[in-house]
């Protein structure tokens, strides 16, 4: 069939060079959650990358702090076609938390509160691409957002952002999370519009 | 009614459009090849902008029986992608294209014969499916005792209030939990399990029992029933979501 | 963000798989309940529907609309019993 209506723009928006192919900005910022929001007091939190000889590398929600948040403006693509430019978020990098970790394995699997998945690239994560966000838009990151922390990894589609998040667990291969087992791209670069598979 | 008539695309056009409150419109779309659709029944509405976009919302039926022209109402939820549209765009003549009948489950048929009586409870926007039930059932002579009960914020934000209360067959009953009817003998205030058991029909009728509204609604209500001793077989529920 | 139910994916199942999803009774794997599907929860997103146990919150599936076919994951059903209506 081909109907079009045609005053219907979906959420609408302008062309911007800084919007990848297929995004349209907006100015609030939708919720997408697979499940019930997990409920998480930062006093039971706790961050844990673990590696092939088992060996655990943790971080109480204290201990966090410690190692140091950061500023970051920075814009975010979600595969279902929004954007916001110039966010501002607070967090810790990966690359501080990755400093006394030694792995030869070079996929992680992000694991979050709740059991959500997603896999990236280790190279992904570093060279000031990734942090364990906890502040958004200039207060502590709500819940339906992803609160207490969350994976910011910006370049990538936001899925690969996990909300909630827990830890991470090194792996030999790029074994899928949990979009990417359900159409999904495995690396989501909304620069190439890596969307499904 | 229930056929076995297959679930597909139909297109659709829009013959009126009327608010029904400030932020919610009236639909009727005639729809040539409809095979008419059982009272609770829910279509998709798919909307395709003019690049290629589309995007699809579910919404129930205020209407039911044989006719190719049905009635919804859809309420604008701030932000949305689609309602918005729906609400202060959709045209007079301008066509839709939506799939349907769907849902065999929130469903009420008439039946012979009808022993328990039957128990409508809506909350907000989730009154649609239940006046087309209580709309199908105006339209048999006999048939089971029905009741509504309606919780809504305010009059303003009432739908079908002519409607309902010139129902004969349905005893309605509405709470308003923001603002009240001026001259109610009622404050307003939400529905607590203490009115929900005082207007309802008791659990020693083994009422058939319909609850449709917001996810938050629903589970209240339907908690409170079942601590009330209704069946929980006998309890359908339908719950909508924000996402409109 | 709260759920909805079975009953909001009565058209995706449909145009995907030509059956009528609120008389279908599944059977978690995860908890090995067994219930019509119109009473799982359902989480919509613009990503794709999530469906999950009202019981134990199990993942029963997913379905994503892509670009040129709609993917169905229902790993999470021991099976499906869908009534020729």
């Amino acid at each position: 069939m081909t109907v079009i209506n045609s005053g219907f723009g979906g959420r609408g928006g302008s062309s911007d060079p800084r919007l990848p192919p297929g995004q349209t900005h907006v100015y609030d910022w939708p919720v997408l959650s697979t499940g019930p929001t997990p409920n998480v007091d930062e006093s039971r939190w706790s961050f844990t990358i673990t590696t092939e000889d088992q060996v655990a590398h943790r971080w109480n929600w204290s201990e966090l702090q410690e190692v140091g948040v950061e500023d970051i403006v920075t814009d975010i693509h979600c595969v279902t076609h929004w954007s916001k430019l110039d966010m501002a978020w607070r967090g810790v990098p990966i690359d501080r938390l990755f400093e006394d970790v030694e792995t030869s394995y070079d996929y992680v699997m992000v694991r979050s509160y709740g059991g959500y998945t997603t896999n990236l690239p280790l190279e992904d994560l570093l060279d000031g691409q990734a942090w364990v966000a906890t502040e958004a838009e200039g207060e502590p990151l709500r819940p339906e957002h992803g609160g207490p922390a969350r994976l910011l990894v910006p370049h990538l589609y936001f899925w690969k952002s996990a909300k909630w998040v827990r830890g991470m667990e090194m792996m030999p291969s790029d074994d899928p999370g949990f979009w990417e087992q359900n159409g999904y791209h495995l690396r989501g670069d909304p620069w190439r519009e890596e969307r499904y598979w | 009614m229930i056929t076995s008539n297959r679930v597909r695309w139909h297109l659709g056009r829009v013959i009126s459009r009327q608010f029904e409150t400030g932020s919610a419109v009236r639909l009727e779309l005639a729809v040539p090849t409809w095979p008419g659709n059982d009272a609770g029944a829910h279509l998709d509405i798919r909307l395709t902008a003019p690049g290629g976009y589309q995007a699809s919302r579910s919404y129930s039926l205020a209407s039911s029986g044989e006719s190719t022209r049905v009635v919804l109402v859809v309420q604008e939820l701030p932000g949305g992608e689609v309602s918005p549209f729906l609400v202060r765009q959709l045209a007079e003549g301008e066509e839709v294209e939506v799939q349907g009948p769907l849902g065999r489950f929130f469903v009420w048929i008439p039946a012979e014969p009808e022993q328990s009586p039957v128990q409508l409870i809506a909350g907000g926007s989730g009154v649609v499916p239940l006046f087309s039930m209580a709309s199908a059932r105006e339209r048999e002579l006999k048939g089971a005792e029905f009741r509504l009960l309606y919780s809504v914020r305010s009059p303003r934000d009432e739908f079908f209030a002519d409607e309902l209360a010139e129902l004969s067959r349905t005893v309605v009953e509405i709470v308003y939990t923001r603002e009240s009817a001026p001259g109610a003998g009622r404050p307003p205030g939400r529905l607590t399990r203490e009115a929900l058991a005082a207007s309802t029909f008791p659990a020693s009728l083994s009422p058939r029992i319909f609850v449709c509204g917001p996810t938050s609604f629903v589970e209240a209500v339907a908690g409170w029933l079942v601590e009330l001793g209704h069946d929980p077989t006998q309890i359908r529920t339908e719950r909508f979501g924000g996402s409109r | 963000m709260t759920h909805v139910d079975g009953n909001a994916l009565a058209g995706a199942f449909a145009t995907a798989l030509g059956i009528e999803i609120t008389v279908t009774v599944g059977r978690c794997r995860g908890c090995g309940s067994s219930f019509n599907l119109a009473c799982a929860h359902v989480f919509i997103t613009a990503m794709g529907a999530v469906m999950r146990c009202g019981h134990c919150q199990a993942v029963l599936g997913v379905i994503v609309r892509g670009f040129r076919e709609t993917l169905v994951n229902l790993s999470g059903l021991d099976y499906i019993r869908v009534p020729r209506l």
